[in-house]
């Protein structure tokens, strides 16, 4: 999905006046989820419903798949996009099934079809058919409705859905709730997606990529979250993304983009002599006790090994919390002060040493002029 | 106050006759109201600067007394039904048109697009969603007309013993100074009234399956976990 | 053309303007019956309407009755009201009591529905604020639920009125006065120039209550509410649609 110098003017608008969105250009690869965020009255609504053409453009190009929308029959390219709004709108009229085969039913899908698509939407997201189907709309509860409108959207299996504050109306436990299983549907979907919030935390959670919108329409800063986190383009950009911008770049990456440090080890009955001298090559004066798999068992300090003989894993003293790759460095932080200690053990699957992380490392690696693409290689190739 | 129940028993005949008349009377009044009273409100709806207008116009005929219409429709039409059914027809425009209009408007702004946002076009999403939301106050509207009309057609006795529906027996038993046969009619005509009205409140809730809140109670925020 | 000098001409007859069945006396029995009804319609339905909407308890059945009340065909409750009146007071109760207790049930369900509902809008926040403020109930009616909601109120009465006005013309049906003994008479003679002279006068007196209850709308409502109510919204939201919906 392409935006290409979009402009809305509205006709009060002065000449010379900034219009609802000026000169917006991004584009959305395919698969990706893009989120316009910025302050209320920005233009974010506006631009979204330019795409499909609930308000047209007062100049610009909008293409999707490389057709340009404005010269699509208006129902048609209306049916090819699935769209989500806050407050649902769901047909109060018809039950949940219905609402939900509501676009196949435009296109004329044989009965049965839409049975069939009805139910295994609804299961898709979490709401058992059976017990589902037949309800009315005012039967559901806020969250519940949600789930039908993204269900409704996805219907006809449109390539590329518009989302504007979808998770809006409910409250944060029942938002964050939906965020996650709508991030896990998107791992199999890979729908192509344009996603509006003034919420900058949930466009950093949901967002491949991210535009920030200022008055006016304008396009403030687009790029991968991490970026825009790292090097705000503006002021602006600082100023809304807030002041604990580093803080929420801990929640974006993961133990396993860090380079970790190795971690140097003995194995209990091994001799005290070896040891000692690994001890000396190492960064700080602990050994990490590990059994034979390599599984941790805690740290020796270099005044506890004994002169000879072998190593005796009960003189270890504590633990350091185990990480995992996948652990945010915002997790792995917290448990490091939790535990009160410098360093994580970052373990694999099976519960075997990897290497050490350690705050230290986390601070280097969020400075902003750490190289992003080292930190998130996967949301800086999503940005090309 | 006497009630001679030997001229009731000879005169339950007569009764149905003027039962279904008065409904005959009252049915085209609704039936032809109500096309010309949806007509006009779709075009109000459309064009909403003749909205006013329509309302001023059918508010004006409203203040009108019955009595009045009918008695200066008989100077150009004669004793005829269209006598008889103009100024029904007229009076239900006030409510139907409100009502109707109401109807549409209380669609929500966020339903409409989500409508158009889903690709109807103007005609699938007036018909298939419009039209069934606005439906609880259309209906609404046809009753209060309806009862209304009842009501009215009894006047249309005035217009000689062709006409009245049950208002025949108010007339007849006035001229005749018999209140035997001025309750003959009265009574049932208020209880044809009320009979309608009951009515219609079925209707309503049969046509609305959707308004029937919570049916199956799902306490507010209760997810189904996944 | 024809109408409007056959209308003009029963105007012009100075025969018309004198003695009982005059203009003057038709319109003075005319309004005296209309307002005595309205009073009695005020007094009765406007606190019933007020309680239920300040308590919300009663409110299905002070509705069903009012929808009760509207259902019934004026004409009828005219005629099953006129025996039982005219036993009690053979002088009067044939000619006044019958009208004035149909008018009564005519107008009191509007009253009642729009005060009702007037009361029941005010914003629910608002009505908390105030009593956190420490206002007891009846202040609170008074000074906060009436305020605001005065332009329902005064719209269901000034829809009352203007029926009261047209429909008193019944009474004369029955040999009561008023301007509709220009109509039946008028049928009776076949005189169109009456008629159409009764039709006449009973719409400027719809009209100028009309009139009236705009001006007291307007002197009563708080100027920080005029603006809000846009008087095309109130006239659809306000009068009857309501209560038909119930
Ligand atoms: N129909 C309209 N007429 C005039 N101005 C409008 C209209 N719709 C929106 N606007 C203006 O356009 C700007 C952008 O609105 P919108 O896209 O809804 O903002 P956002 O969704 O970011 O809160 C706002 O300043 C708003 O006042
Ligand atoms: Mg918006």
């Amino acid at each position: 999905m392409e935006l290409r110098h979009v402009t809305k003017r509205y006709e009060a608008g002065a000449k010379g006046t900034p219009g609802a969105v000026n000169d917006l250009s991004l584009s959305v690869p395919a698969g990706k989820i893009c989120v316009l965020v910025g302050p209320s009255g920005c233009g974010k609504t506006t631009t979204l419903k330019m795409v499909n053409r609930l308000i047209e453009p007062t100049s610009g190009d909008i293409l999707i798949d490389g057709r340009a929308v404005l010269e699509e029959e208006v129902t048609t390219l209306r049916r090819r996009i699935g769209y989500v709004i806050q407050q649902t709108g769901l047909f109060p009229h018809l039950t949940i099934g219905d609402n939900v085969a509501v676009v196949p039913r435009l296109l004329g899908w044989p009965k049965e079809r839409q049975r069939q698509r009805r139910d295994e939407l609804l299961a898709l997201v979490g709401l058992e058919p059976g017990a589902y189907r037949d309800r009315y709309p005012a039967q559901l509860s806020g969250g519940e409705r949600q789930r039908v409108g993204v269900a409704r959207a996805l219907a006809a299996d449109p390539p590329v859905m518009l989302m504007d504050e979808p998770f809006g109306a409910v409250d944060p436990i029942v938002r964050e709730r939906l965020q996650n299983e709508f991030l896990r549907l998107q791992e199999e979907l890979a729908k192509t997606i344009l996603f509006v919030t003034h919420d900058i935390d949930e466009a950093i959670k949901m967002g491949d990529l991210v535009a920030v919108m200022q008055l006016g329409g304008m396009l403030a800063q687009f790029g991968p979250p991490d970026e825009i986190l790292a090097h705000p383009a503006s002021d602006f950009v600082a100023r809304f993304v807030g002041a604990d911008r580093a803080l929420k770049r801990l929640s974006l990456n993961r133990v396993g983009e860090l380079p970790l440090e190795p971690a140097v080890t003995v194995t209990p009955g091994d001799d005290t002599e070896l040891a000692r001298e690994r001890v000396r090559s190492a960064p700080f004066p602990y050994l990490l006790v590990v059994d034979a798999d390599r599984r941790p068992l805690g740290w020796l300090p270099a005044d506890r090994i004994a002169a000879q003989g072998h190593i005796d894993p009960s003189l270890a003293i504590s633990m350091s919390p185990l990480l995992d790759r996948e652990t945010t460095l915002k997790d792995a932080l917290s448990m490091m002060l939790d535990a009160d200690v410098q360093t994580g053990i970052v373990v694999d699957r099976d519960g075997r040493v990897q290497g050490l992380l350690t705050v230290e490392a986390i601070g280097v690696a969020l400075r902003p002029e750490s190289n992003p693409a080292v930190l998130a290689p996967s949301a800086a190739a999503a940005a090309s | 106050m006497d009630v001679d129940w030997g001229w009731i028993t000879d005169h339950l005949g007569a009764l149905a006759e003027r039962t279904g008349q008065h409904l005959y009377l009252a049915g085209i009044a609704v039936a032809i109201g109500f096309a010309i009273s949806f007509l006009l409100a779709i075009a109000a709806i459309r064009r909403r600067v003749v909205y006013p207008p329509i309302a001023a116009v059918a508010g004006l005929v409203y203040t009108i007394p019955s009595l009045a219409l009918f008695a200066a429709l008989v100077s150009i039409t004669g004793i005829s039904i269209v006598t008889a059914e103009v100024p029904l027809i007229l009076y239900t425009f006030v409510i139907l048109i409100r009502n109707i209009v109401a109807g549409f408007d209380s669609v929500s702004p966020d339903v409409i697009e989500a409508a158009d946002g889903m690709g109807y076009t103007r005609n699938q999403r007036l018909l298939r969603v419009e039209l069934p939301l606005a439906i609880p106050l259309i209906v609404a509207g046809l009753r209060v007309a309806s009862v209304s009309t009842i009501g009215l057609v009894t006047i249309t006795g005035t217009l000689g013993d062709r006409f009245g529906g049950l208002g025949f027996f108010i007339f007849e038993g006035i001229s005749r100074d018999f209140t035997t046969e001025m309750l003959f009619g009265a009574v049932p005509s208020i209880l044809l009234a009320l009979v309608i009205d009951l009515l219609f409140t079925r209707v309503q809730a049969a046509a609305t399956p959707w308004t029937r809140r919570r049916a199956v109670l799902t306490p507010e925020g209760s997810e189904v976990p996944v | 053309m024809n109408i409007v000098t056959t209308t003009l001409d029963w105007f012009a007859d100075p025969t018309h303007w004198e003695g009982p069945n005059g203009i003057p006396i038709r319109l003075f029995e005319h309004i005296s019956l209309s307002a005595a009804s309205m009073l009695i319609a005020v007094l009765i339905a406007l606190p019933v309407g007020f309680l239920i909407g300040h308590t919300g308890r009663g409110v299905r059945f002070a509705v069903g009755l009012a929808n009760l009340g509207r259902a019934v065909p004026t004409l009828a409750a005219i005629t099953i009201v006129l025996p039982l009146t005219s036993a009690l007071d053979p002088q009067n109760g044939f000619r006044v009591y019958p009208t004035v207790i149909a008018m009564v049930l005519l107008a009191a369900p509007p009253i009642l529905v729009n005060a009702y509902t007037g009361i029941s809008q005010v914003d629910r926040d608002l009505v908390e604020a105030a009593r956190g403020m420490g206002m007891k109930e009846l202040q609170l009616l008074t000074g906060v639920e009436i305020p605001l909601s005065l332009a329902v109120v005064l719209a269901g009465i000034r829809s009352a009125s203007v029926q009261v006005i047209a429909t008193a013309t019944l009474g004369a049906i029955f040999g009561f006065g008023g301007l509709g003994r220009f109509l039946v008479d008028g049928i009776a003679n076949q005189d169109s120039g009456e008629i159409y002279g009764g039709v006449v006068l009973v719409g400027a007196l719809a009209l100028s209550s009309e009139g009236v209850f705009a001006l007291l709308q307007r002197l009563l409502t708080s100027p920080g509410l005029q603006r809000v109510a846009a008087p095309g919204r109130v006239e659809i939201s306000s009068n009857e649609a309501g209560a038909a919906a119930q």
